[in-house]
C-alpha cells in the first residue's frame, strides 16, 4: 500500500490493566477471521495476556480498568510518562466501571463483603482521566473489537479516528429491533453513544450505557419519557449508575 | 391494469410457490408489546404460513430492501502504487408481500428522487428493477393519514394489488410478470357483485379515516414560520436519537465513508443511512456545525418532508404512515408538530391589522 505516499509503520503498542476483569483486553485476541491482519499491524511491547514480552520502549498505551490503590496511581503515571498516545481502554478506564459501584456503600463493609477479614488496601473507583490526561477512550463492556480495529487502521494510515455521536437507538432500529419501551423497559439506548451495533437491544436485554453519554443527548426528555411511561425513575437511576457514565448528569440532578 | 379475483384458499397458494422459491419479505409477528398487541415487520418469509396477511402495520418500513442502511458502494484493491476499484450493482432477484397503498407510494418517491434526479442510483436501480411487489390494502389504524397526504390509493409502482372484498381478494395485475405466474391458479373475472364488493371496501377505507392534518398550502406556511419558537419548543423534546428517520419509508439521507480492511490491502466505500435529526448531520470539515440545536434539526426534518427540497423535486415526502410518530418515545409526531404550528399562526391572524380600505 504505497499509494498514499508514506510508508505504513507498525503501532508500538502496550497494554496495561487496573482494577478490571481484562476482558477488554481479551477482546484484543477475539474475532480470529482477522486477528492475523490485525495483529499484523501490532508491534507488540508489553502485552501479558499473549506474549511473555516486557519492553518500556511503546507510543499507544491502552490502559484497561478503573483506578482503586495508591500503588496503581503510580504505575498510571509511569505509563502516561513513556506513552505518546494514551487510550482509556473500556468503560472502567473511561468512567470508572462496575468498579463503582463500591464507591456508594461504606469501604469497611465493601471490603468485608468481598475478602472478609482480610485487610485490603482500597480507595473510591475513579476513572482514568481524573489521575493523567487521556488521548483517545474507546467505551464499551467489552470494547467491541471491530471499532477498536477501525481505530488501529485509523492511527496506521493517519486517518481522523471519530465515535458515533448520536445514541444506540439508531444502531438498534437498523437491526429491526421491537424497542424495549414498548416491551415496557427502561433501556438506556436514547442517551447511550453508539458504536456497539446495539449488541445487548439486539438480544433483548435492556442498554445499561456502557459506552457513556451520546454527544449532547437529552436527558430532560429522557426523565421526562420514563415518567410519562410510568416506568420506574429509581430503576433508571439505577442503570444509569451502573457504569459510571453519567456521573456528571447524575450529580447535576441530585 | 388487469383485474382479476381470487379466492383467498388459491391467494394462499400462488403466495407459497411463490415465496417457496424465492427470496421473499412478508409482514410477520416478531413480539407482542406491552399493550398485548402483536408487532410486526417485513422479515423473510419461506412459506404462506409464516406470513400474517391480516397484520396492522410493520413497524419499519421496507425501504432498506431497496436501500439498506448500510451498503458497499464500491471496493478498492491496492497494489503497490496503484489502485482498482470495483463496483457491483448487482441485486438478487426479491419478491416483497403485504406492501401497503401508502409503502408503494412511497417506494414511487423514492424512485423520483433515486432515479429521475441528475444523478440516478444505479445501485437502487439495480434492487427496484429486481423487487416483485405484492400490494395489499388495509383499514386504516387510528394515526394513520396518508388520505391528508392523498397516499392512500396507489396506482402504480407495484406487480399485484390485492383488495380483500371477503372471501376473495380483488386482484389489480399490474405486470406481465404477475399475470404470468398467476395464469398457474384459478383466478376468475370479476363479477358485478365482485365490482361492487370492491367499491364498497374502498368507501369504507375512506371513511375510517380518523386522523386529518391539514396540508393545504403547508410549503408557504412553513416557509412563513421558519423562525417560529415552536420548533424549539418540539425539540426540546427530540432525543436526536434519528428513530424517526431510520423506520421513516422515505427518508433517504446518507453519509458515505471509506473503511480500510484491517490487512490494508483494499478498502470499502459505504453508504449508511443517516438523520437529519443527528447532532453531526450539519457539521462539516473544521468543525463547524450547522444546525447545532435540536429544534433546528427537527425543523429541517419536517421541511424536507412537508416543504419538500430541490432534490425530490419540491414535493412533500411524507406517505402519511405515522411510523415516526409511533417509534418516537417523546411522543412527537406530524399531527401534533404540524396542527401547533398552524394554531399559533391562526391565533396570530387574530390581531393583524384589516386590509386596507378600498378607495
Amino acid at each position: 500500500m504505497n499509494h498514499l505516499g508514506f510508508k505504513i509503520d507498525k503501532v508500538k503498542i502496550a497494554s496495561f490493566d487496573f482494577t478490571c476483569c481484562e476482558g477488554c483486553q481479551l477482546q484484543l485476541a477475539n474475532k480470529e477471521s482477522t486477528l492475523p491482519a490485525f495483529l499484523g499491524l501490532l508491534d507488540i511491547r508489553n502485552f501479558r495476556e499473549i506474549s511473555s514480552e516486557r519492553n518500556d520502549d511503546y507510543d499507544i498505551a491502552l490502559v484497561e480498568g478503573s483506578i482503586t490503590r495508591s500503588d496503581e496511581i503510580e504505575r498510571l503515571k509511569a505509563i502516561r510518562a513513556q506513552a505518546k498516545v494514551l487510550v482509556a481502554f473500556g468503560s472502567c478506564a473511561c468512567f470508572g466501571g462496575v468498579n463503582s459501584l463500591k464507591n456508594k456503600i461504606p469501604r469497611e463493609e465493601a471490603v468485608r463483603g468481598v475478602y472478609g477479614d482480610k485487610a485490603v488496601e482500597t480507595m473510591p473507583s475513579t476513572k482514568i482521566s481524573d489521575i493523567v490526561p487521556v488521548d483517545l477512550m474507546i467505551p464499551g463492556c467489552p470494547v467491541s473489537k471491530a471499532e477498536v480495529e477501525r481505530i488501529i487502521v485509523g492511527v496506521v494510515t493517519r486517518a481522523p479516528n471519530n465515535l458515533p455521536k448520536y445514541p444506540v437507538c439508531v444502531d438498534c432500529k437498523q437491526k429491526l429491533n421491537t424497542c424495549l419501551f414498548d416491551l415496557g423497559e427502561v433501556c438506556l439506548g436514547p442517551v447511550t453513544k453508539a458504536g456497539c451495533d446495539a449488541v445487548c437491544p439486539s438480544g433483548k436485554t435492556v442498554c445499561l450505557g456502557c459506552r457513556g453519554p451520546a454527544d449532547d443527548m437529552n436527558f430532560p426528555s429522557f426523565i421526562q419519557i420514563v415518567k410519562e411511561k410510568g416506568l420506574s425513575l429509581d430503576e433508571m437511576l439505577e442503570k444509569l449508575a451502573f457504569y459510571n457514565g453519567f456521573a456528571d448528569y447524575l450529580d447535576h440532578e441530585s | 391494469m388487469i383485474y382479476k379475483v381470487i379466492s383467498k384458499t388459491e391467494f394462499r397458494k400462488f403466495i407459497d410457490a411463490l415465496v417457496k422459491h424465492n427470496t421473499a419479505y412478508g409482514p410477520r409477528a416478531v413480539d407482542t408489546g406491552k399493550d398485548g398487541k402483536p408487532i410486526y415487520q417485513f422479515m423473510p418469509v419461506t412459506t404462506a404460513d409464516e406470513i400474517d396477511f391480516d397484520y396492522t402495520v410493520t413497524h419499519s418500513s421496507a425501504k432498506h430492501l431497496f436501500l439498506p442502511y448500510r451498503d458497499e458502494l464500491s471496493r478498492f484493491r491496492f497494489n503497490d502504487e496503484d489502485w482498482e476499484q470495483e463496483v457491483r450493482y448487482e441485486a438478487p432477484p426479491l419478491i416483497l408481500i403485504g406492501l401497503r397503498p401508502c409503502d408503494i407510494n412511497a417506494i414511487n418517491i423514492l424512485d423520483e428522487v433515486m432515479l429521475h434526479g441528475p444523478y440516478p442510483s444505479p445501485y437502487y436501480l439495480a434492487r427496484r428493477k429486481n423487487t416483485f411487489i405484492i400490494g395489499m390494502d388495509h383499514l386504516p389504524l387510528p394515526d394513520c393519514f396518508c388520505k391528508s397526504m392523498n397516499r392512500h390509493t396507489v396506482n402504480h409502482g407495484f406487480n399485484l394489488f390485492c383488495s380483500d372484498i371477503g372471501d376473495k381478494y380483488y386482484l389489480s395485475i399490474n405486470s406481465s410478470k404477475a399475470y404470468t405466474f398467476l395464469k398457474e391458479f384459478m383466478l376468475e373475472e370479476p363479477s358485478y357483485e365482485d365490482n361492487c364488493l370492491l367499491i364498497e371496501r374502498r368507501k369504507t377505507i375512506k371513511q375510517s379515516f380518523t386522523t386529518n392534518i391539514e396540508v393545504t398550502g403547508l410549503p408557504v406556511f412553513l416557509d412563513i414560520e421558519f423562525d417560529s419558537p415552536i420548533w424549539q419548543k418540539w425539540g426540546d423534546k427530540c432525543l436526536s436519537c434519528g428513530s424517526c428517520a431510520m423506520v421513516c419509508p422515505t427518508c433517504y439521507c446518507y453519509s458515505v465513508e471509506e473503511r480500510f480492511d484491517v490487512d490494508l490491502k483494499g478498502s470499502s466505500r459505504q453508504n449508511h443511512l443517516y438523520s437529519c435529526n443527528l447532532i453531526d448531520f450539519a457539521q462539516v470539515a473544521g468543525g463547524h456545525n450547522f444546525r447545532p440545536r435540536n429544534g433546528d434539526r427537527l425543523k429541517y426534518r419536517y421541511y424536507h418532508h412537508y416543504r419538500g427540497f430541490a432534490a425530490n423535486d419540491n414535493q412533500q415526502i411524507c406517505v402519511g404512515c405515522n411510523r415516526c410518530g409511533r417509534a418516537c418515545l417523546a411522543d412527537i409526531n406530524p399531527k401534533d408538530v404540524i396542527n401547533d404550528l398552524r394554531l399559533e399562526r391562526e391565533s396570530c391572524m387574530i390581531c393583524v391589522s384589516p386590509s386596507p380600505d378600498r378607495t
